[in-house]
């Protein structure tokens, strides 16, 4: 459901309506307010990045809008309805997939198993079904191959399909993460400083991966980011946080010039 | 003294080549269900970092309800379907009642309910089938009882058709528990629970489906020990004791690992039965079955403390 008009992009890709909303969203934790009062939305097909120095409160709108962390106030809107409070299974299931910041992968498991547990959201096979490996859940299994050697292929990740994730270096591991995000084929993909701790190179590539998922599959995107440089030439829309609040809400350029924006990344005392 | 210990017995095993197969052969039968046992351990400690103190009590619980089933007229095999479906029943009651108020609490709260529900199911299967002893329904089930002699090396080696029996019936589990571990969706989101709470969460795993489905697992390899080791001892409460012999398996395979569990019941089974009949017997007057593993264990660990395959050694941060 658009509720909102969309817009088109300098490089000339159209976007649709809002995908989702945040309401006034509040976050305590105790005494803690990571975060405060703060709304956006996220259109469908944009990139949108949420940046701010670190403990601004990124990863916890993340954590909300992926249904780890329950807002103590405000509202998630989702395709167009209010989003009563849900697990994080049941949020995954309506088609928002997600990384972590510190890595969370199956680390005794193959790259392919991995990348298949990104299937899960679309099991419809029942349980009998599949341990007697039966009609459905066959059919099922060879889909999901499919679709998952894609995304593999996509990621140029096929050398190391059949190798424990625990042994692959960083840089590869984060990249299996997004495989595994991505084989979800979500509505909306959640990316929690997917470049963080890379060196240039993985960089790079790191960010032609996402423009090309963003590309090549229209799938919206909204990752989050502390160094300002790395996603200025990714999104096409800013938010920017600091200490729980948002202090700048526009594209690349606009955040850029934003005072407070500035002030935050230099240090200014406030 | 030294030659009954390092010598005499190996002499033995040499020179009567049939005996050492017959020796093998029933520590292979112990030992898969070793195996089998202590992947029901595995399965829900590795999903919800439980202790399940309720794996011997469930055995009984099987044992008992296929036999009073079949009791009431009901034919054999409908029984069993009946009883999976009570063990079924069994691992969403538990799951409700029990795992999921008590989620978030410290691992030993959760270790203690399961002694709980050890306390309670001994009382609720007193309470509806008496606590006399009965006899498994093995016949009925048709299961063969006959055996079959071999002859290897000129001497002789003893089939029990039951034996076989067990052998097949639990060899075959355990390669569909690994086949379904390994190769289905339903599978995989087990083991990634095992891997990676925060992980499974994302990626749409249900954490009481997967409770449910490995309690219920759990209650499959109940009932098929409990039919395997009741034809053999009976069914009474005493049943129990299968799931303490895999105490030591999981002390050498580690609580996490599959492969540790399976290799380690079968290394448990026949090294046992190795040391009581060349090393027990002649030496220390047999016996030795009820504590040769737990030595065993407690040996490999002084050496390896993660124990034979153990994943993880470093505490995780
Ligand atoms: N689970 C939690 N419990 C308590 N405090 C938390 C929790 N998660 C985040 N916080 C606090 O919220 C604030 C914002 O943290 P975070 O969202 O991780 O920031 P960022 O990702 O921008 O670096 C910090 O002060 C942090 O300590
Ligand atoms: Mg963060």
């Amino acid at each position: 459901m658009k509720d909102t008009e969309g817009y088109v992009t300098a490089d000339g890709r159209q976007i649709g309506g809002t995908l989702m909303e945040m309401r006034n969203i509040t976050l305590r934790f105790g005494g803690v307010v990571a975060i405060q009062d703060i709304s956006f939305d996220i259109r469908e097909g944009e990139v949108r990045a949420i940046i701010g120095p670190n403990g601004a409160g990124k990863s916890s709108m993340l954590n909300v809008i992926s249904g780890f962390y329950t807002p103590s106030e405000g509202e998630v809107w989702y395709k167009g309805a209010k989003r009563p409070p849900m697990k994080p299974f049941e949020v995954a299931r309506q088609g928002v997939a997600r990384t972590f910041q510190n890595i969370a992968l199956f680390e005794g498991m193959t790259v392919l198993d991995n990348v298949m547990t990104g299937r899960l959201t679309h099991m419809n096979a029942g349980i009998a079904s599949q341990a007697l490996w039966w009609g459905k859940a066959r059919d099922e299994e060879m889909e999901n191959r499919e679709k998952v050697e894609r995304v593999i292929d996509f990621l140029e990740i096929q050398n190391i399909r059949k190798t424990p994730v625990g042994r692959l270096p960083y840089g590869l591991k984060k990249r299996v993460e997004l495989a595994r995000a991505l084989a979800a084929e979500p509505s909306i993909l959640l990316l929690d400083e997917p470049m963080a701790g890379m060196n240039v190179e993985e960089k790079e590539d790191m960010s032609r991966f996402i423009l090309d998922v963003n590309d090549e599959f229209g799938t919206t995107i909204c990752l989050i980011e502390h160094d300002m440089g790395v996603v200025m030439d990714l999104s096409d829309r800013v938010v920017v946080m600091d200490y729980g609040k948002k202090i700048g809400d526009g594209t690349p350029d606009e955040v850029r010039n934003n005072q407070d924006v500035i002030d935050a990344y230099l240090g200014v005392p406030h | 003294m030294l030659n009954d210990i390092f010598i005499a017995p190996f002499v033995d095993m040499f020179t009567a080549p049939d005996f050492l197969m017959q020796v093998l052969w029933e520590g292979l039968v112990s030992g898969i269900l070793y195996a089998l046992i202590a992947l029901g351990f595995v399965l829900i400690f590795r999903s919800s970092r439980i202790f399940n103190f309720a794996q011997g009590i469930m055995v009984v619980f099987a044992a008992l309800t296929l036999v009073g089933l079949f009791a009431m007229g009901i034919p054999a095999w409908i029984s069993v379907g009946l009883t999976l479906v009570v063990m079924f029943v069994l691992a969403v009651a538990i799951e409700r009642v029990v795992l999921r108020p008590l989620v978030g609490q410290p691992d030993i709260i959760l270790f203690m309910a399961t002694i709980g529900i050890t306390l309670f199911l001994i009382g609720f299967g007193e309470t509806i089938f008496g606590g006399e002893n009965k006899v498994m329904i093995t016949e009925e089930l048709g299961i063969p009882t006959g055996d079959t002699v071999l002859e290897p090396f000129g001497g002789l080696l003893i089939l029990q058709h039951l034996d076989i029996t067990v052998v097949v019936v639990a060899t075959l589990l355990v390669l569909g528990l690994l086949a379904f571990l390994n190769y289905t969706q339903m599978g995989r989101a087990i083991r990634a629970l095992g891997d990676d709470h925060q992980a499974a969460l994302s990626v749409g795993i249900s954490l009481q489906t997967i409770w449910v489905l490995v309690w219920f697992i759990a209650g499959i390899i109940a009932l098929v020990t409990g039919i395997a080791w009741g034809a053999r001892a009976g069914v009474s409460f005493a049943l129990e004791v299968i799931a303490y012999k895999a105490l030591p398996v999981l002390m050498l395979g580690g609580l996490e690992s599959i492969t540790g569990a399976i290799v380690g019941g079968l290394m448990i089974g026949i090294l046992e039965k190795l040391f009581e009949i060349y090393w027990g017997q002649p030496l220390l007057g047999g016996n030795t079955e009820t504590w040769f593993a737990f030595v065993l264990a407690l040996i490999v660990l002084l050496f390896r403390p993660q124990g034979l395959f153990g994943e993880r050694i470093i505490e995780r941060v």
